[in-house]
C-alpha cells in the first residue's frame, strides 16, 4: 500500500548556507541535517532528509537567507 | 494515481534584489554571519513588502550598523543616514512625499544610544513611518561593546566583568519608553528565537507596514534578535539565550494598538517657496534694489572683519554690511561669532561681499578689518593681508597698529555718535565711513539698508544721522 504523499517539501540552496542549523532546530519533524557538504563559502550545508515535510515554513522564516530555503506544499487533488 | 504536485509556497521575495551588488564578497547571499537575525527579519519586512504591493512606495532608510547595507537587498527606494539619524532622515523623506511607505530600519546602537533624540522626537510627533528596531543587546557591526541594551551583568567587550548597572545603568526599554508618548499608534515588541514567536513577529510587522499603507502614523516594532557572533555563541543556544534572558528583561507585548484609528489625511504644509523667502529678507524686492556702486578695483570683494565689545553693535554693522550688499545685488555672506556673553564680552564677524558666488563665509586673511576696541585691533592686526584697510574706533582705540603696510582710518566713531546723542549708534557711523572711504556702498543704499535694519522707528533719525556723518566723515579722509 502507497503512502500518503509528504504534504510539503524543502529545497535547500547549498552554496547559501551558512551552516547556522537554526533551520535543523526548528524543524517540528527533525527532517533538516547538516551534510558533510562543504559549499563554496566553506560551510557544511544543511540538507533535506528526503522526507516528511510539512511545509510548515518555520524554517523558511527562521533561515535568515533570503533565498536558501524554498518550501513547496502538496497541490491538493480534485 | 498522478505523482504529487507540489506547487511553491515560499520562496525568495522579489522584493529582494536577484544578486546583491555589494563591493566585494559573495552577491547571494547577505552579509550577515550565520544565524543572525537580520536576515529573518529582513524577509519578513520583504514579505510583507510584496504582499503589500508598495515597494514603488516605500522608501527605506538604513542606519549605521550591521544593517547599513540594506540598500543592497532591497529593491525599494533607499537612504543610507547618518549614525542615529534616521528618523530624521525618514521625517524628510516622508514630508517630501507624504504618500510613501517610510521604513526606518535600526538597531540598538543607532536607535538607543547616539539615535536616542531623533527617535523619541519622531515617535512624539507622530511621523508617518514604520520604526524596525532590532535589539540584539550589544553594538554587533564594532565587536560587541555594551549598548544601551546590554542585560545587567552581561559581558561584552566593553563590560568584561559584566554590566554592572551601578556604573552603567539599566537596560533601556525603548518600547516602554515609546508607549508613554501621546502620538504613536502602534508599539510592540517581538523576538526571533522560536517559530511561535518568528511567527508573531512576521505579523507585528505586516500590521505594522499596513498600518503605514493607510497612513495612519508612526508604529515601532522592536525585535529581540541574536547575535551569536557577539556573544559568542552557537545560534542555537543563542536563541535559547533570548529566551531565558532577554524576554524577561524586555517583555514581548504590544504595549499601543490604536488600529482602530481612522485614517489620517494630514498633509504637512509645504515649505515656503523661495520667492517667500525673498520677500521676507527683502532680496528680490524691486522697491528695494539698490543701483550698485563702482569701487575702485582694490576695494572690490571686500573681505571684512568687524570686532569690537558685545554690545558695541558690532554683529549688527556686519549685518547691516551684508544687507548693503545684497541690495546692490551682489553676492554676500554673514557669519557671527561672539562668546556667551551679552555685553561685555569679545564679538566679532565675518562679512564677504562679492560680485562672484562666495565660496565659504569663513575669512581666514580679512582685507578690511573695523577694529571697535583696542583688543580687537591687537588681535586681528597679525592676519590681515598686506594693505589691508583698518577703519579704527580712534575713539576707543589708542594704540594704533605695529605693522607699516596697512591703511589706516581713524574715524573717532564713538564721539561722532555721542555728538549726535547715542554712543550706540558708533556701529553706523562706521558703516556710512566704510562707504564714503571705499566707495564700495552708496550712501542711498545705506539709508535704505536702515528700513531693514532698525526695527523702532524713534531710532532711525539718529541712524540716518550716523550713517551720514560717517559718510562724509570717510568722503573726506579719501580726499
Amino acid at each position: 500500500m502507497a503512502s500518503r504523499p509528504d504534504r510539503g517539501r524543502v529545497e535547500i540552496n547549498a552554496d547559501e548556507c551558512k551552516g547556522c542549523l537554526l533551520c535543523v532546530s526548528v524543524c517540528p519533524t527533525q527532517v533538516l541535517a547538516r551534510t558533510t557538504n562543504l559549499n563554496k563559502q566553506g560551510y557544511f550545508s544543511v540538507g533535506y532528509t528526503g522526507s516528511g515535510c510539512t511545509g510548515c515554513g518555520f524554517c523558511f522564516y527562521t533561515c535568515p537567507e533570503p533565498g536558501a530555503i524554498t518550501i513547496r506544499r502538496l497541490e491538493k487533488s480534485a | 494515481m498522478s505523482a504529487p504536485n507540489y506547487k511553491p509556497h515560499l520562496s525568495r521575495s522579489e522584493i529582494f534584489y536577484p544578486t546583491f551588488e555589494r563591493k566585494s564578497g559573495n552577491k547571494e547571499v547577505t552579509h550577515y554571519c550565520p544565524g543572525c537575525g537580520h536576515g529573518s527579519l529582513h524577509k519578513m519586512i520583504a514579505e510583507s513588502i510584496q504582499d503589500l504591493g508598495i515597494n514603488d512606495r516605500t522608501i527605506f532608510v538604513s542606519p549605521v550598523g550591521c544593517s547599513v547595507f540594506a540598500y543592497y537587498y532591497f529593491d525599494t527606494g533607499n537612504i543610507q543616514a547618518p549614525h542615529g539619524r534616521a528618523p530624521a532622515v525618514g521625517t524628510g523623506a516622508q514630508r517630501a512625499r507624504p504618500h510613501s511607505v517610510v521604513i526606518s530600519y535600526q538597531g540598538d546602537g543607532d536607535l538607543a544610544a547616539i539615535g536616542l533624540n531623533e527617535i523619541l522626537q519622531a515617535a512624539n510627533r507622530g511621523e508617518k513611518m514604520v520604526v524596525f528596531f532590532v535589539n540584539n543587546a550589544i553594538y554587533g557591526m564594532t565587536g560587541g561593546q555594551m549598548a544601551p541594551t546590554t542585560l545587567p551583568g552581561m559581558r561584552t567587550t566593553t563590560t568584561p566583568m559584566g554590566r554592572d548597572t551601578r556604573l552603567a545603568g539599566n537596560p533601556t526599554r525603548m518600547c516602554e519608553l515609546i508607549s508613554t508618548l501621546d502620538a504613536p499608534i502602534y508599539v510592540a515588541r517581538g523576538c526571533l528565537a522560536s517559530p511561535k514567536h518568528t511567527m508573531r513577529t512576521r505579523k507585528l510587522v505586516r500590521k505594522a507596514l499596513k498600518m503605514q499603507t493607510e497612513g495612519k502614523g508612526f508604529c515601532f516594532v522592536e525585535v529581540l534578535s541574536a547575535c551569536p557572533t557577539g556573544w559568542g555563541m552557537q545560534p542555537v543556544d543563542s536563541h535559547q539565550w533570548i529566551l531565558d534572558n532577554m524576554v524577561p528583561q524586555f517583555p514581548l507585548e504590544i504595549f499601543v494598538d490604536k488600529t482602530d484609528l481612522d485614517h489620517d489625511d494630514y498633509i504637512p504644509p509645504k515649505a515656503p517657496s523661495p520667492e517667500t523667502f525673498h520677500e521676507v529678507i527683502r532680496i528680490a524686492d524691486a522697491a528695494n534694489q539698490m543701483a550698485p556702486a563702482q569701487p575702485e578695483t582694490k576695494y572690490k570683494d571686500p573681505r571684512i572683519k568687524v570686532a569690537g565689545f558685545g554690545g558695541q553693535g558690532v554683529l549688527l554693522l556686519g549685518l547691516g554690511l551684508a544687507q548693503c550688499g545684497m541690495m546692490e545685488g551682489r553676492h554676500v555672506t554673514w557669519l557671527p561669532s561672539y562668546g556667551p556673553e551679552m555685553r561685555g564680552g569679545t564679538a566679532h564677524c565675518h562679512v564677504n561681499i562679492a560680485d562672484e558666488e562666495i565660496g565659504s563665509p569663513l575669512i581666514s586673511k580679512p582685507t578690511v578689518l573695523v577694529a571697535m576696541n583696542q583688543p580687537s585691533l591687537t588681535k586681528f592686526e597679525g592676519e590681515l593681508v598686506e594693505g589691508a584697510l583698518v577703519i579704527m574706533n580712534s575713539s576707543m582705540v589708542p594704540n594704533k597698529p605695529k605693522r607699516k603696510d596697512l591703511e589706516l582710518l581713524e574715524l573717532p566713531a564713538t564721539a561722532i555718535a555721542e555728538e549726535l546723542g547715542n554712543a550706540r549708534a558708533a556701529n553706523m557711523v562706521v558703516l556710512g565711513a566704510y562707504a564714503g572711504y571705499t566707495g564700495v556702498l552708496s550712501l542711498e543704499t545705506c539709508l535704505e539698508s536702515l528700513k531693514t535694519l532698525i526695527k523702532r522707528q524713534a531710532l532711525v533719525d539718529l541712524n540716518v544721522k550716523a550713517i551720514t556723518k560717517g559718510f562724509e566723515f570717510g568722503k573726506a579722509a579719501r580726499g
